[in-house]
This record gives structure tokens, C-alpha cells and sequence, in this order.
């Protein structure tokens, strides 16, 4: 079974972003840039499927900037077979689900596994506007993902706790944080990856069209919490609470 | 032109999300209509909701776990009718509202934190360290609430007529195969009035239950940081922060949470905020009303004995 995985580059988890003075968006310049979090674990959840011997391909794939090779080959160093790289900027979820259908129509996997959200924009809609658009099953907020002769049994994350839905391949699965803790590439394996293939395709190429429907008017920062008062005891906390406050 | 709510059910009721969705909604027009999968006693209490003008309920073996595939195939047929299709940023409408979304070739708009004009929105981004004003070009909007930015609609106040829904096709490509939902006495997590979390520093899933008797006395619901749920201390659904649950409770404590900005991002909107913490640098005091600095494990045993 072939199987895809988008990931995506986005500004690194450990930084701490900062508005643009213009309001135009936040600093990417000169910022640590990763693959998205929840895409690793993608990732890592498909090299474990090959390593089982379910999945026989991972084709990795990213739509961003030139740059955005190094997330491929970070994907390929982890176990990914080979990469596509789609040559765009600022893709919303529809643009790259789009595209995505496309590769999809041409590579033919029977699985897609991606993160269920991005790390930037937070949006968690692209695994499901993928699903849509090709009329396939979702399971989103994965957890866990059993694949068998009739399907992907993945166990969910939602409200409350868990739930589990069996779904007709092919699929498309998003990840939640607890479905794996991805591995850290060895040297050996980063060597390696250099030379795995990897191709680089324009979103005209696949006949798709990235016309943003968003337009960003403003980016602010958020309204700040003043910090409070430090009280000396629990006896001066809950007189607080009860008198000041009146929440208890 | 109408706008329509999906709800998310809660036993017999609809959730308190998704009347804050009703609330997002009544900002766009005043005609609501909310949308019931499954349920007919959810269907009655969707009706009674404050600003709800029509209530569409759809019974079938499809809608009763609220599968995507067939949830959206009905939106899509209902989607003719209607200008907005919003539901509340819960698991069920985030996992549903972007597979609308595409099908009407409609860039989503999730999480929004308020209406600005029937194509505006603001939201949250980088786990809630940037607030985006954003315009749809879009003719449909399809968008999702963040529940903690609206005031939920009052759950009695209006009567409105409940008709069934169309029937839509089922793509019939997934089944729902089981769910094991925590049963607890305690308030929902996402509507409790206030929330007691634990972060790391509690040192062990025996440990949490400290915070158990203080919730029992507060009325409170149990939440955690997601260090202490990666740690193992914590169940997943109690995690609260940006990938977790976003809170806005009227009270929230933070008991041995640093404050990281995932967890601050899920939890800054409550009303006010009390941190617990031995280390008086933790950023959590920068965001706390009342900060107590000492030994969760001597405060915890005071503090539920001081509330008596």
C-alpha cells in the first residue's frame, strides 16, 4: 500500500512570534523554521506502517517555498521514500487540498496521514477538505490507526474522551499528539536522505488554482491580562475569592 | 437570508458551545435555524434556546454518532438556504465544518472570536500569541466559534417550530464502531463554572486526586496542562490549552502549572485566575488576579479545608 504525507514548514514551536509592527502579520524573517509538530507525527506514524510491513511507499510532500526542501528531506531522513515539493507561498487549506487531490489522483495512495492542524495558521481543516474533496472517509484526531484487509480502524480524540470509527480505504487520517512520539533522524539516516529523490512541481502543473479567498485585513496582539496580586496565605486566597472577586 | 448552527448534542440538551454559537450566529442575522443530528429531546431543547427561529432535527442510524461524511453531505443539501453555516469549535464541528467547507468550494474560517460584519471575522493564530482580522471573498461563509469568546445564548427564552430534516445520501464510508467517554459527576470541562488544573508539578496521577475535593466543594471541573497529561497524570480530554480545550471559566486555578503559552492560550479568557505555583518567576503569575507562591502539597490540603 502507498501512502502519502503532507507536512508543512512553519515558524519553529520553541519561538516565541512576534506581530509586525504594520499589522501586516507576524516576523518570519530570520525565525527558526520546522516541520509542523503534528505533521511529524504523521510521519512517524507512516514509517512505523511500512515498518510493519502494511505500507510499501511513503511519498512525502509539502507546498511552500523553495525552502521548504528541508522539511522534505527531514520527512525523507525519518523514513519517507520519496518527496514532492509545491513551488507556492501562503496557500490556504483549500488551495493545498486542492493540490493535494491532484498529487493524490497521480500518486493513487490508498492512505493520507497528516497533521490536524498547523502550528501557524491553527486553522485544522485541511486533512478534511482533502477528505471532501476526493469523497473519501476521515479520521481525524487520530490517537490510533489499525490497518487491516477492510479498512483503517483509527481511535479518535474528541471531547469527553475517546472514539473509534472504522473507515472504507481509501482515507485520509489526521493526527492528535498522542497517536506517536516521532524519532529523531540518526546522521546515517539524514545522509541518506540526500540522496533520495525528490521533485519539484509548480500548482499550474497540476492545473490547480491558490487564489487566496482570505484576505488578512490586520494582525494584532493579543489583549494582554495585567498581572494580579500576590496573597500570602490560602486563608487571604479565599477571603479574596469570596469578598473581591465574589467567584466563590 | 438565514443562518444555520450545527449543534452539538450533550445527552438530552445541546452543549453550552453550541449556544455560544447561537449567540456568533445572532451577530451575523437574526434568523437562526441550529440543526440537530440525532436526538429529539436536543431538538426540543434547541428550540427553547434565546434567538432560535427554526430547528431542523435529522434522525437516521447515520447522524446518531455525528460521522462526518453523512453530517456534511446534509449541510450541503441544507446549504441552498442559508448565507452562513457556523457550528461550535468542538471536536464534532471541527472535524465536520471544513468537509462542508470544501464541498462548497469555500475557504473555512475556524475558531472565530468575533464578528465584525457578515464577511469579517477575527481569530486566533500561533496559538493565540497574534489575533488576524480576516475577510471572506467567499459567497457562502462556513465558519466554526470559539465558544470562550461569546456568551453562550440563554438556554430558555425562545419557541421555535422543529421540522425534520431533508434526507441527504450517506456516503456510507466509515461506520462508527464505539466510544469511551469518561463519565463523571463533575461539569464539562468546556462549561464549567470553575476549572481546577493540575500542571506537572502535581508529581503523579495519585497526586491529582488532591485537586478532586477542592472540585467537589467549588463545583468545579478537573483540567491539566499538557505536560502533566503527557506525563501521565492526567487523561488527554482533561487537557487544557491551545491543542487541548480552550476554558473560560469564572474562575480558573492553575495549581503547579508554569504557564506555558499553549496552556495560556487555552485558559486567559476566564474571568479570573488564580495560580498556585512554588516558583514565584512562573509566567502563569503574569496572567494570575491572585498568586500564591508555596508547596502545592501543603496549600492544596488548606485550601479545601478553608472552603469548608
Amino acid at each position: 500500500m502507498k501512502l502519502l504525507v503532507p507536512v508543512k514548514r512553519v515558524v519553529d514551536y520553541n519561538v516565541k512570534v512576534r506581530v509586525k509592527a504594520d499589522g501586516t502579520g507576524v516576523e518570519t524573517a530570520n525565525v527558526k523554521m520546522s516541520m509542523n509538530p503534528f505533521d511529524e507525527i504523521a510521519v512517524e506514524e507512516a514509517v512505523r506502517l511500512k515498518e510493519k510491513g502494511t505500507v510499501t511507499e511513503i511519498v512525502a510532500v509539502t507546498i511552500g517555498p523553495a525552502q521548504a526542501q528541508e522539511q522534505l528531506r527531514t520527512a525523507l531522513a525519518m523514513g519517507a521514500d520519496r518527496a514532492i515539493l509545491v513551488e507556492a507561498d501562503g496557500a490556504e487549506p483549500l488551495g493545498v487540498a486542492k493540490v493535494l487531490k491532484a498529487l493524490v489522483e497521480r500518486e493513487q495512495p490508498q492512505l493520507v496521514i497528516l497533521g490536524k492542524q498547523a502550528i501557524d495558521d491553527d486553522m485544522n481543516a485541511t486533512g478534511q477538505m482533502l477528505a471532501a474533496l476526493l469523497g473519501w472517509s476521515q479520521g481525524t484526531y487520530a490517537s490510533k490507526v489499525e490497518l487491516s484487509a477492510e479498512g483503517a480502524k483509527v481511535t479518535r480524540e474528541v471531547d469527553g474522551g475517546l472514539e473509534t470509527v472504522q473507515l472504507k480505504l481509501p482515507a485520509i487520517v489526521t493526527t492528535d499528539l498522542r497517536l506517536n512520539e516521532p524519532r529523531y533522524a540518526s546522521l546515517p539516516n539524514i545522509m541518506k536522505a540526500r540522496k533520495k529523490p525528490l521533485e519539484t512541481v509548480k500548482p499550474a502543473d497540476l492545473g490547480v488554482d491558490l487564489t487566496p479567498r482570505l484576505t488578512v485585513v490586520k494582525v494584532e496582539e493579543p489583549p494582554k491580562r495585567q498581572a494580579g496580586v500576590k496573597v500570602a496565605s490560602v486563608a487571604e486566597l479565599v477571603s479574596k475569592l469570596k469578598t473581591e472577586a465574589k467567584v466563590i | 437570508m438565514a443562518v444555520l448552527v450545527l449543534a452539538d448534542r450533550s445527552g438530552t440538551t445541546v452543549s453550552q458551545p453550541t449556544r455560544s454559537a447561537v449567540a456568533a450566529a445572532a451577530r451575523i442575522d437574526a434568523d437562526v435555524h441550529v440543526l440537530v443530528l440525532g436526538g429529539s429531546e436536543a431538538a426540543q431543547a434547541a428550540a427553547r434556546l434565546a434567538g432560535v427561529t427554526k430547528v431542523i432535527q435529522a434522525d437516521g442510524p447515520a447522524y446518531e454518532h455525528g460521522l462526518a461524511e453523512p453530517a456534511a453531505a446534509l449541510l450541503v443539501a441544507l446549504a441552498p438556504g442559508y448565507s452562513h453555516l457556523l457550528a461550535p469549535g468542538s471536536a464534532m464541528g471541527k472535524n465536520i465544518m471544513p468537509r462542508v467547507a470544501a464541498l462548497l468550494d469555500v475557504q473555512i474560517i475556524t475558531d472565530i472570536a468575533a464578528v465584525e460584519g457578515p464577511d469579517t471575522f477575527r481569530r486566533f493564530i500561533y496559538a493565540g500569541n497574534a489575533l488576524a482580522t480576516v475577510k471572506t471573498a467567499d459567497a457562502k461563509k462556513v465558519l466554526t466559534v470559539r465558544a470562550a469568546s461569546f456568551d453562550p445564548a440563554p438556554a430558555e427564552g425562545g419557541a421555535a417550530a422543529v421540522e425534520a430534516a431533508p434526507a441527504a445520501e450517506d456516503p456510507g464510508v466509515s461506520s462508527f464502531v464505539g466510544a469511551e467517554i469518561a463519565q463523571s459527576e463533575r461539569p464539562e470541562l468546556t462549561a464549567a463554572r470553575v476549572v481546577i488544573s493540575g500542571g506537572r508539578a502535581m508529581g503523579s496521577a495519585e497526586n491529582f486526586h488532591l485537586l478532586e475535593g477542592i472540585a467537589d466543594k467549588l463545583g468545579a471541573a478537573i483540567g491539566a496542562s499538557r505536560a502533566a497529561v503527557d506525563a501521565g497524570y492526567a487523561p488527554n480530554d482533561y487537557q487544557v490549552g491551545q491543542t487541548g480545550k480552550i476554558v473560560a471559566p469564572e474562575l480558573y486555578i492553575a495549581v503547579g502549572i508554569s504557564g506555558a503559552i499553549q496552556h495560556l492560550a487555552g485558559m486567559k479568557d476566564s474571568k479570573v485566575i488564580v495560580a498556585i505555583n512554588k516558583d514565584e518567576e512562573a509566567p502563569i503569575f503574569q496572567v494570575a488576579d491572585y498568586g500564591l507562591v508555596g508547596d502545592l502539597f501543603k496549600l492544596l490540603p488548606e485550601l479545601e479545608q478553608e472552603l469548608g
